[in-house]
């Protein structure tokens, strides 16, 4: 039911007023980082993303969820350019960073995601060891002048990644002797050592134990004052829990977007309360 | 409505419903029971009431515990959670209600036999002709999920507010025409008092009822008579 419908129902003036909750989110509407415009993908002749349009916030955590082939991985990957090594993707409309067009010819796609970090489903660390593994972004991009800048890197990225004191005596083991869970925070240390200004998550904690996927959220929660970060997420628990804003993706629609808060309470469409409450059929 | 993907939710759903509607019906039968022993002086009644209470005491904290567990092991999300908060909630008042009915019937074994004036009985038939009618329209629309309905009942309140001033100016007034009377006078003040009481019960329900269907609050400003008014 529409508010206005509500009012007029109700006789009740101001029915539609938000709740306090919202009042305080409305006041911290941070600015914003990337921002999506009309965006299409077309894998050959079929359709993933009809007119997405969709703004990623500065230091908020945004939860893209809704069912599998709903086009939320496609949007995510679309963020830092990841669909051009599909060669059948064809993306339309506009994807800005900072009010810039990151599928301008001009723009070096190295560069691009070295700014926008991607952490994978699956823990997928290098085989090389743990230091390397970090060490390896800052390296190519040339962020360290020498051998000592290079370990500061290292420390911080692994500080950052809640992963440090787990691992400063065995830098030089390899990285894929690491648990899941720690596999997955050093991809992140890994992602966070080119400093990036938005990282991209596309189902980090799908492949680890509740501990570890309770590290994992609470590193997201910490690396939020410091990067901008989008998360797919099939947990809805977990997209209520580490983010500030969701958008609710069906069948290549952006259906509905916005706090958190109120999506998990109080969702606008029908399709997204069928979704979130367990009543797709 | 679509059901949901995991039949035994829904079904846990839809019997927390049954539970306060259930809870519902005793809660207004404890409540026309208590005041018609009251003004019919039936001590009888009035026992089968106190005992009654108990019931709707055990209901709630099954109620309760339902919904703990249904939080606990569906972790229920949009308009499942305000379903089941709402459940709580309102079971709650429900419970509370019942009590306020305890009470008046332990009134009316207090003053048994002594309650003889038929238009302080008038005063307070009326007063909880107001409530019960507040009270059912509150749990139809719990199950009918009328908003109309609701907000009405919530803007209703103080016609039962204005009813216990007036019912409270003339037991002052038997108080200090005979002394004798006071006792009786007391435990009535008492008992319209729990009416009054019952009412913002059914209120804050229609409040409960408001946010389970639509998400917002009702806003905060609705008409109320002032207890104070009645001390000049």
């Amino acid at each position: 039911m529409t508010m206005d419908v509500l009012e007029e129902k109700t006789g009740i003036k101001g029915a539609h007023m938000a709740t306090a909750q919202a009042a305080i989110n409305m006041q911290e509407n941070k600015p914003v980082k990337m921002q999506g415009k009309d965006v299409c993908v077309h894998y050959g002749n079929k359709q993933a993303l009809f007119d997405v349009n969709l703004d990623i916030r500065q230091n908020e955590v945004t939860a893209l969820i809704g069912p599998s082939g709903c086009g939320k991985s496609t949007f995510l990957r679309c963020l830092n350019r990841m669909n051009d090594t599909i060669d059948i993707c064809h993306v339309d409309g506009d994807i800005l960073l900072d009010s810039e067009d990151i599928y301008d010819p001009k723009i070096d796609v190295v560069e691009l995601r070295a700014r926008v970090g991607m952490v994978f489903q699956k823990p997928n660390p290098f085989p090389k060891s743990i230091f390397e593994n970090v060490a390896y972004g800052p390296r190519i991009h040339g962020l360290a002048k020498n051998k000592a800048e290079l370990e500061e890197i290292v420390a911080t990225s692994l500080q950052r990644a809640g992963l440090f004191n787990e691992v400063k005596d065995r830098l030089d083991e390899p990285g894929t002797g690491l648990s899941g869970g720690q596999q997955q925070r050093l991809c992140i240390a890994r992602a966070i050592a080119v400093s990036p200004e938005v990282i991209l998550m596309d189902e980090p904690c799908s492949a680890l134990d509740p501990i570890a996927t309770a590290k994992v959220e609470e590193l997201i929660d910490e690396l939020r004052e410091k990067y901008t970060i989008v998360i797919v997420t099939h947990s809805m628990q977990q997209a209520a829990r580490v983010s500030q804003r969701t958008a609710f993706f069906h069948m290549g629609i952006l259906v509905e977007e916005g706090f958190t808060n109120d999506i998990f309470t109080n969702p606008e469409d029908q399709r997204t309360q069928d979704y979130i409450t367990g009543r797709f059929g | 409505m679509k059901d949901h993907i995991v039949t035994s939710f829904g079904e846990e759903l839809k019997d927390l419903a049954a539970r306060v509607v259930e809870m519902g019906g005793l809660a207004e039968t404890l409540v026309k029971d208590s005041v018609s022993g009251l003004l019919r002086a039936d001590s009888e009644l009035a026992r089968r009431t106190i005992a009654a209470d108990k019931r709707l005491d055990e209901m709630q904290n099954q109620l309760e515990e339902q919904c703990i567990s249904v939080i606990a092991r569906r972790q229920p999300m949009a308009s499942d959670l305000r379903e089941v908060i709402a459940a709580m909630r309102i079971s709650n008042d429900l419970e509370r209600i019942g009590d306020m009915a305890k009470n008046i019937s332990k009134r009316t074994l207090a003053i048994e036999g002594s309650f003889s004036c038929k238009q302080l009985a008038l005063g307070v038939e009326h007063m909880s002709d107001l409530a019960l009618e507040q009270l059912k329209a509150v749990l139809d629309a719990y199950t009918s999920g009328d908003l109309e309905v609701v907000s009405l009942v919530h803007n209703r309140d103080n016609e039962i507010d204005a009813l216990y001033n007036s019912i409270f100016r003339q037991l002052l007034t038997y108080m200090m025409e005979d002394p004798r009377n006071i006792t009786m006078c007391a435990h009535l003040l008492f008992c319209a008092k729990n009416i009054e009481r019952i009412g913002d019960h059914a209120t804050n329900i229609a409040e409960n009822i408001y946010y389970m269907v639509s998400g917002n609050h009702l806003p905060m400003d609705r008409p109320k008579v002032e207890e104070i008014e009645i001390s000049e």
